[in-house]
Formats: structure tokens, sequence, C-alpha cells
């Protein structure tokens, strides 16, 4: 089973971020689960949301404590939020921001694959919120296919055709950009 | 075809493909995306329903009584005070026969306000003498929607189907949503005997004194054990059109089993987890999932646990100063048959806190290193 945890901050959609990855594995043929960390969600509170693929039926129902990937939708997050809690060690941590990955390294220690795109100007681009207040889990699930391999570019495109109310091709473009920029440290 | 869908969208779902035709409700967390997508369902004419607008979970339920005594197929949804809200009116509908389903959502009553996992709200409805079903996945909840109207409108009682918030209602997983066809042919139009009709006038809900009451509620006592016989039924044909089993009770490696623990709800779906990892060890322990909790199996409960050393029943419920509402019952059960099965009365996740496979390996190996329960109940996790 493969435990993908998301943190970002009301508003910048991580939980549907979380339902679109689902649905981007489903594609694929794999059982899957997502669901939001149970709170009352307000708009800039720190919010978790999480997903599970596997191939057979998964009866695991509790939240995620020991994910083997980590998605972070906002930096800020890593000071407010232990991120990497729990994380597996070889586990991937994939950040949206603008720095370069060797300042998260220092940050987060060698025991991760470290990963950082700056999804926040591609949503930007893409005319995906707005820049004070970016939506940017559609461009960070393509650098999440990318990063991880897990799945493909394609499923992500297709997943957010079928599952996104608004604004497909730009979101769908985002996820494709995003693809292409992310970076390793 | 399969979808992934929350829990809540899947009763929205079950709701259409049963042709429902009235359907009111008052929105409260985590109920309130299964009437948001009835609404939108109902205003773009994909379901051919009135949606009744309503000031309260009370009124809803009124609502529902009105259209059901005039005959039309309806539903309604709620959870935790707005359950608690609609009480009075429960009793109404079980004792005037209505053949009404009503989602709950479980979430914990307040005070101190909390929207998450929990059964006290639905099992404080015992004795309104509505069906009650607990489901486990997102697939259960909306076939139990389908089943229970097949149900409902055969024995002419209420049937209240019920799973844990969040946990289910706002988890995405893959459902197979049926065809509307297959709903058709297993549900057919529901035509009830007796209905509001200006044409045919007749007295409902009027007084019954001492001299017939009391044979009306044997009747009503007589026909609900008759619905655990009946669904058994029900679970068959469903199974034949939908290829999908169900029973009354369901039972997991409950074989040759010294410890079966009892449970509903999401929390069956990590002791799944915890019994196959005990067994393993080579530990031999099972699972019972209950189902249908209204009426109660009694005989199925007996068949099913007789044999045991022990059973570990698990509640996310609390009646304070007795403990959880599951175990009561099973130990009601079982109390005429001999060499009777030592009870673990257990409350865990109250209030929607996390059940996971360790807590319950870690709760069966408690069963399992003593004779008899050092708590009753043992409180789970609790802190200091």
């Amino acid at each position: 089973m493969i435990e993908i945890r998301f943190h970002g901050r009301g508003g910048q959609g991580a939980v549907i971020g979380s339902e679109v990855l689902a649905h981007a594995f489903f594609i694929e043929d794999k059982y899957v689960q997502a669901f939001p960390a149970f709170g009352v969600e307000r708009r800039g509170a720190p919010v978790m949301a999480f997903c599970r693929v596997d191939d057979k039926e998964i009866y695991l129902r509790n939240q995620i404590y020991e994910p083997d990937h980590v998605v972070v939708l906002d930096s800020s997050m890593l000071e407010a939020v232990g991120v990497t809690q729990g994380l597996k060690k070889n586990g991937s941590v994939l950040i949206n921001c603008k720095r370069s990955p060797n300042h998260y390294r220092d940050l987060l220690g060698d025991e991760y694959q470290l990963y950082v795109v700056d999804a926040a100007s591609v949503a930007v681009e893409h005319r995906l919120g707005s820049p004070s207040n970016p939506i940017v889990n559609t461009a960070i699930l393509g650098a999440f296919s990318r990063a991880t391999g897990l799945v493909r570019i394609e499923s992500i495109e297709q997943a957010i055709e079928e599952y996104v109310p608004v604004k497909k091709e730009n979101n769908k473009k985002a996820a494709r950009a995003a693809y292409e920029r992310v970076i390793k440290a | 075809m399969k979808q992934v869908i929350k829990g809540n969208i899947a009763v929205s779902h079950g709701v259409k493909l049963c042709r429902v035709k009235v359907i009111s409700a008052y929105p409260i967390t985590p109920q309130t995306t299964i009437v948001e997508e009835l609404s939108e369902m109902c205003a773009s004419g994909e379901l051919d329903a009135k949606f009744i607008k309503v000031e309260s979970e009370h009124s809803a339920m009124a609502g529902v009584v009105g259209s059901s005594s005039a005959g039309v197929r309806s539903f309604t949804a709620t959870s935790s005070q707005g359950l608690l809200l609609m009480h009075e009116v429960l009793h109404w509908a079980a004792g005037a026969r209505l053949p009404i389903v009503l989602a709950n959502v479980n979430r914990a009553v307040g005070p101190g306000w909390n929207i998450w996992a929990d059964q006290t709200d639905s099992l404080s409805q015992r004795d309104t003498g509505l069906i009650q079903i607990y489901c486990e996945s997102n697939q259960e909840v909306l076939d139990s929607v389908i089943m229970s109207y097949k149900l409902a409108e055969k024995v002419s009682l209420p049937v209240m189907l019920t799973y844990d918030a969040f946990f289910l209602s706002h988890t995405s997983e893959i459902v197979d949503i049926p065809e509307i066809e297959q709903a058709d042919e297993f549900l057919p139009p529901y035509n009830p005997e007796f209905r509001i009709d200006i044409n045919n006038p007749r007295s409902f809900g009027g007084m019954i004194g001492p001299d017939y009451y009391f044979e009306e509620r044997y009747v009503m006592h007589k026909d609900a054990l008759e619905a655990l016989e009946y669904y058994q039924q029900v679970c068959k044909d469903f199974k034949e059109i939908f290829g999908r089993e169900y029973d009354i009770c369901e039972e997991y490696r409950t074989g040759d089993a010294e410890v079966i623990v009892v449970a509903a709800g999401t929390i069956t779906s990590v002791t799944r987890i915890a019994v196959d990892r005990l067994r393993e060890e080579g530990k031999k322990v099972g699972l019972m999932k209950l189902r249908i909790f209204r009426p109660v199996p009694v005989e199925r409960w007996r068949k099913v646990l007789g044999n045991a050393a022990k059973v570990v029943v698990m509640d996310r419920n609390l009646t304070a100063g007795l403990g959880g509402v599951f175990a009561s019952e099973i130990q009601a059960a079982l109390y005429p048959i001999e060499n009777k099965p030592m009870v673990y009365p257990v409350i865990a996740g109250l209030g929607g806190r996390d059940v996971t496979p360790d807590d319950v390996e870690g709760i069966i190996n408690y069963a399992l290193s003593n004779d008899e329960p050092t708590d009753v109940p043992l409180f789970w996790g609790l802190k200091e």
C-alpha cells in the first residue's frame, strides 16, 4: 500500500487535490481512498488530506501516520507543523516553493527524497487563483507524477478532466507545466 | 459503473436509483452533502422528486410522514442533534407504519460540540420502532438504500441506515453504481394498499384506547421480527441482480475462533486487518459484523458467538452509567445459553477518535490474556 499525506492551508485545494490524485490512480486500475483530516475547514488554517493506493481492497480507515510520500502545498507549513512526522525513510517530500531545494535539504536532513516546484507561479500563469492566493493543487499533482513516477501525467490530466468542475484546460496545462518544472534536490 | 465517490454521494445515488418521489431534509454537518446533491438532482430534473425545504429536522421528518402517508416513496437524512430533534416524529413514523428511509450519518452528540463519528445518536433511537442498519463501506451504504426500501415497503416500517461521520461520509472510495434497470427490476413502484386519498377518505392516526393499543403494538413487534426473516430474502434477491452479498450480520474467520470481536461501522474494517494479523500469529480470532440491529437477530448472534470462549464488543457509543449499547444487548442475547462466552465490553473511538488495527490488536490481546474483563466496560486509549 502507498500512503500519501497532503499539507496545506484552507483554500489551496489540498482536499480536492487528494481526491483528484485518487481518481488518477483509479484510472490506472488501483484501489484508492481519499479523505481530509476531519476538521472544521477554515480558509488559511493548516489542513491535511490523505490518499491511499493499493492493488487490493483497502480496509484501513484511520488517518495516515506513517506516509510514504508527503506533498506540501505551502512552504510556510514547514515551520507550522511537522510535515515529515512519521514519514518513512527514503520517502519523498514535494514542496511548492520558489526557493532552491538545498534550502530544505538543510532543514529536513538527508533521510528523504526531496523535490521542489514553483507551483504558485505555475498556478498564477494559468489563472488559477490570484497571485496572493494561488490554487496550486492541480499543478503540484503534475509535479508529484514526475517526482515519484507512481502515476502517469496522462492519468492526472484525465482525472482533472473528469473530476475538476471548472477551468479544466487551465488545470490540465498547469499540471503539465509543473510536471516539466519539478526539481530534485 | 465504477466511480470514486464519498459515502454521502453514494446515498444520493441510491435515492435516485429508487426513484424516490419526496425528499425533505434540513442540513447538518456531516450529512449536508447528501441533500446538497439531492437538491441539485431535483433542480436539474435528473431526479423526478419534490424537494421540500424546511426549517428544522422535526419538520423534515413530519414532511416525509405526510408524503409517505399519501403513498409516495419518501426520503430524509440527518445526523446527531438533528436525529434527536426528529425523535418524536420517528415514533410516529414507525407507529403509523410508514416505509420511510432515513440515512443517518453517525455523529457525536453535544455538548461538547463534536462533529465526528459516534453511534450514540442512532442508538439512542433504538426504541422508536425504526429498523436500524449499520454500514461499513460506501458500496454498502448505496446498496443499503436500495435494500432498505424493499424491506420497509414489505413490512411497513421505516428504516434508518447509518454510517460513520467522515470515515465514510467524506471519504472517497470506489463504488459500483448500479444501472437504473437493475434497480427497477429489484424494486417495483411503491403502491400501498392504504393512503391518504381525497377520493377515498379514511381516518389515519386516530385515538386507540386501552382495548386495542396493546394488540396494535404486539403486531408491530411481530412485524419487526418478520423483517428479520424477510431481510434475508431481500439480500438473496439483491445478490441475484446486483451480485453483491449481504446478510443480517456477517461472519469473518469465526469458524474455529476462540475470541470473536463484535463491531459495527468502520471499526469493522480495521478489525478485519487486526484479525488477519493475529491469525498469522496462530491466534484463533474472528469478527462478527453487526448489520441489522433493530430488530435484533438474537438467534443468529447466539449461533455465531455461542461456541467462542470470549466475545469482545466494540462500542463507539456510550450510555453513561451503563457502558456500550451493543455490549449490553449482546450480553442479553447470550444470557440464556449454556457455557456462554465471557463478554469483554470495550468503549473505543468516541467522538471520532481514530481506532487503528494496532488498537484492535491490543484489545484482542487484552481479552486473550485475561480470564475475565478487568474493567466493565474497558475505555480503550483513555488519556490520564
